[in-house]
């Protein structure tokens, strides 16, 4: 399989390749963090994380256009706006519909399952009589569509550089925010003992309405940030999800931790098979392979160990 | 509201209508049937917009055999199942006398064996990947060889083209699609670098990218549809790829006007299209077409390839029934060879003994609005040939 490519072309080949995986694994990591945070800490596994991106690259869209028409002098820097207006606007309906819904659904896990999918046929309807059935395309600022010119071969496009910005930082922010504050003690205080974390004055229904607010959130920003790299249509979200679902599961679903190991290997993986074999067979060969392991680890790659 | 000066020359119900079909003294009523819910809707709207204006048009102008079309429109819902039950309604229960619809191979596969049980009559809009001939379908699109051929030849003649690089989504068009292309280039003595396929909705192409660059084809010849297009095309353009200097060239045959409104113009500037029709041709009746379809539907509407195809399905449809006198199916299939279309949008296009289209082939060259520019068309028609040899 490596016949007709000489050794230097294999060189930049790993290279170029190596690099096309690891933007891969940054849009993994975007993808599956809001969903790892709901389903690790809250056990609610939210259908609707799709179409929480799609609002985070509608709105997106719509700020473009906001930037274009009004302040077209700052349109370089709209992306930074966007993304903050796409957090804001996701983890705010988020928490509303942690009020309205979810909560009174915490008793029954399963049924999350089903509301939260009809609220994803809701917010696509929503999307579709809204922006209309046709896709959309967001514009970018000029800076944003080169590449750096590494080698011969080696280029790096400075939009996967970024998202991958995005997804470290965002990786680091959650870690900080999880590990290292307050509010990430109290998460974990409820998700290991509620009516302890509750008898020592923790406010367990507001540490969820947050939580999951902040899940959404983050699922708006990797909306927001694939509007550099995919399409943006009322359906869209269903094409992210299968994977972030694979991504999640696949690390062990409590565990943060394990969905960036999981990130990295599945997209290293798929990356370097695409490269020789056809796209669709190396599809194929990577979900092979995680239904391999978790059928030796059904916990998925690092489970949390608790006392049960 | 007929012009009952017109009233006289009317011939009766008796005359022109032997088999039952939902024709009265005044209508007759005919079925729309395309996806208005589901993934395909994105594609198929514009299809049945054209439809319904062709219709309105024809009844402006008199109707069909002095009768005022009516139209019963159905939800194939992106399901095939759905398509091959609601055209079962459309024959059986509301007794159409035509149906213009389908959009996919599936939807049309799906139909095929209910519309020639019932002896009905599709007029189906898409281009396709051909390998098929029935004698209940009207195909108002392209066949493979009508796209691929013109396309491939231009590309070798006027771009000097030598390797090629074939890429698509992963399904029965596309692989088709490339499986006449790859004959074709090796039937000129030149070369496939390089053939890929990826699932359909997905958004990364990183590898493949990679692949083209390391290969250098001089063409890439692409099939990618739907939401992929936007992932691909954007970051083509992000990894570098200037398509304005032809250093690969990029001819498609699935991304259309329609499809250039979700990517962005600016990500599509100066690839080509192997198409029959072009928003932008610059001929009387498609500058009636357009106008008339922007006052219907509004100023920011664009027209694709498809979307023209389907507007044939009705005047078409007419232009037969007014020659076989009747509204009989088995007459109208007897009339169909030479039945012509001098005001099509595209130009001019003639139906073809195989029920296909002679029709011109274009290949324009995409701007930065999002249009297409004309940049090279066939002499003559083409003449569809829906089983090209080796493929039967």
């Amino acid at each position: 399989m490596f016949d007709g490519y000489t050794s230097s072309e294999l060189m930049s080949i790993f290279a170029m390749q190596g690099f096309a995986g690891l933007s891969l694994f940054s849009v993994f990591v975007l993808m599956a963090m809001g969903l790892a945070i709901i389903f690790g800490q809250m056990g609610v596994i939210n259908m609707a994380h799709g179409e929480f991106m799609i609002l985070g690259a509608y709105t997106t869209y719509l700020t473009s256009g906001f930037f274009q028409s009004y302040l077209p002098s700052l349109f370089g820097g709209y992306f930074f706006v966007a993304m903050i207006l796409a957090f804001l606007i996701c983890a705010a309906l988020g928490a509303l519909v942690e009020w309205l819904m979810i909560r009174r659904l915490y008793h029954r896990p399963l049924d999350t399952l089903l509301a939260t999918w009809g609220l994803s046929l809701i917010m696509q309807q929503a999307y579709r009589s809204i922006f209309g059935a046709r896709e959309v395309g967001v514009e970018l600022p000029e800076w944003m569509m080169g590449a750096f010119q590494v080698t011969d071969l080696v280029e790096l496009p400075i939009n996967g550089l970024f998202v991958m910005i995005i997804a470290l930082s965002i990786a680091v922010g959650v870690y900080l925010l999880m590990y290292r504050s307050g509010y990430g003690k109290k998460v974990r205080a409820v998700v290991q003992n509620r009516p302890m974390a509750e008898a020592v004055g923790i406010n367990s229904a507001g540490i969820d309405r947050a939580t999951f607010a902040l899940g959404c959130g983050i699922a708006g920003i990797a909306g927001a940030a694939f509007t550099m790299i995919g399409s943006t249509g009322p359906s869209s979200g269903q094409a992210y999800i299968v994977d972030t679902f694979l991504v999640v599961v696949f690390g062990g679903a409590q565990s943060l931790i394990g969905t960036i190991v999981s990130a990295f290997g599945i997209s290293q993986a798929q990356s370097t098979m695409e490269f020789f074999l056809s796209g669709s067979m190396a599809k194929v060969l990577t979900l092979l392979v995680v239904v391999g392991i978790l059928m030796l680890r059904p916990e998925g790659l690092m489970a949390l160990k608790v006392r049960r | 509201m007929l012009a009952t000066s017109a009233q006289a020359a009317v011939p009766s119900t008796d005359e022109v209508n032997t088999t039952g079909l939902a024709v009265t003294d005044d209508t007759v009523t005919v079925g729309i049937l395309h996806s208005i819910t589901g993934t395909m809707a994105i594609s198929e709207i514009g299809s049945v917009q054209a439809e319904k204006l062709a219709i309105e048009q024809i009844n402006a102008s008199g109707g069909v055999l002095g009768r005022e079309i009516k139209y019963v429109q159905e939800d194939g819902a992106s399901d095939w199942p759905t398509f091959a039950e609601k055209s079962r309604k459309l024959l059986r229960q509301d007794d159409v006398a035509a149906i213009f619809g389908a959009w996919t191979s599936a939807s049309r596969k799906a139909i095929l064996p209910v519309i020639e049980q019932y002896n009905g009559m599709l007029y189906y809009p898409t281009f396709y990947e051909g390998l098929e001939q029935s004698p209940n379908v009207i195909y108002t699109g392209q066949e493979a060889t009508q796209q691929i051929l013109a396309g491939i030849d231009w590309a070798v003649k006027e771009k000097g083209a030598k390797t090629f690089y074939l890429l698509g989504s992963d399904y029965i068009w596309p692989r088709t699609s490339n499986k006449i292309a790859r004959k074709h280039i090796d039937k000129l003595g030149l070369k496939v670098v390089g053939e890929e396929y990826y699932p359909l909705g997905h958004t990364q192409f990183n590898s493949v990218i990679n692949k083209i660059k390391l290969k250098k084809p001089d063409v890439i010849f692409a099939s990618v549809v739907g939401g992929s297009n936007v992932a691909f095309y954007k970051q083509m353009k992000a990894a570098g790829v200037d398509f304005t200097e032809e250093d690969p060239l990029l001819l498609t045959i699935s991304v259309t006007e329609d499809e250039i409104r979700g990517i962005g113009g600016e990500n599509v500037e100066g690839i080509y299209a192997s198409m029959k029709y072009f928003q932008s041709l610059d001929n009387p009746n498609n500058q009636e077409f357009v106008k008339a379809f922007k006052e219907a539907y509004g100023d920011d509407m664009v027209i694709g390839d498809v979307t023209q195809a389907a507007y044939l399905g009705p005047w078409l449809w007419k232009a037969a029934v007014e020659k076989a006198g009747s509204f009989d199916i088995d007459k109208i299939r007897e009339v169909f060879a030479g039945i012509e279309f001098k005001k099509a949008p595209e130009g001019y296009v003639r139906i073809h003994e195989n029920h296909h289209l002679w029709s011109k082939t274009r290949i324009g060259r995409a701007q930065t609005d999002g249009q297409y520019q004309v940049v090279y068309e066939t002499d003559e028609l083409m003449e569809p040939d829906p089983f090209p040899e080796g493929y039967q």
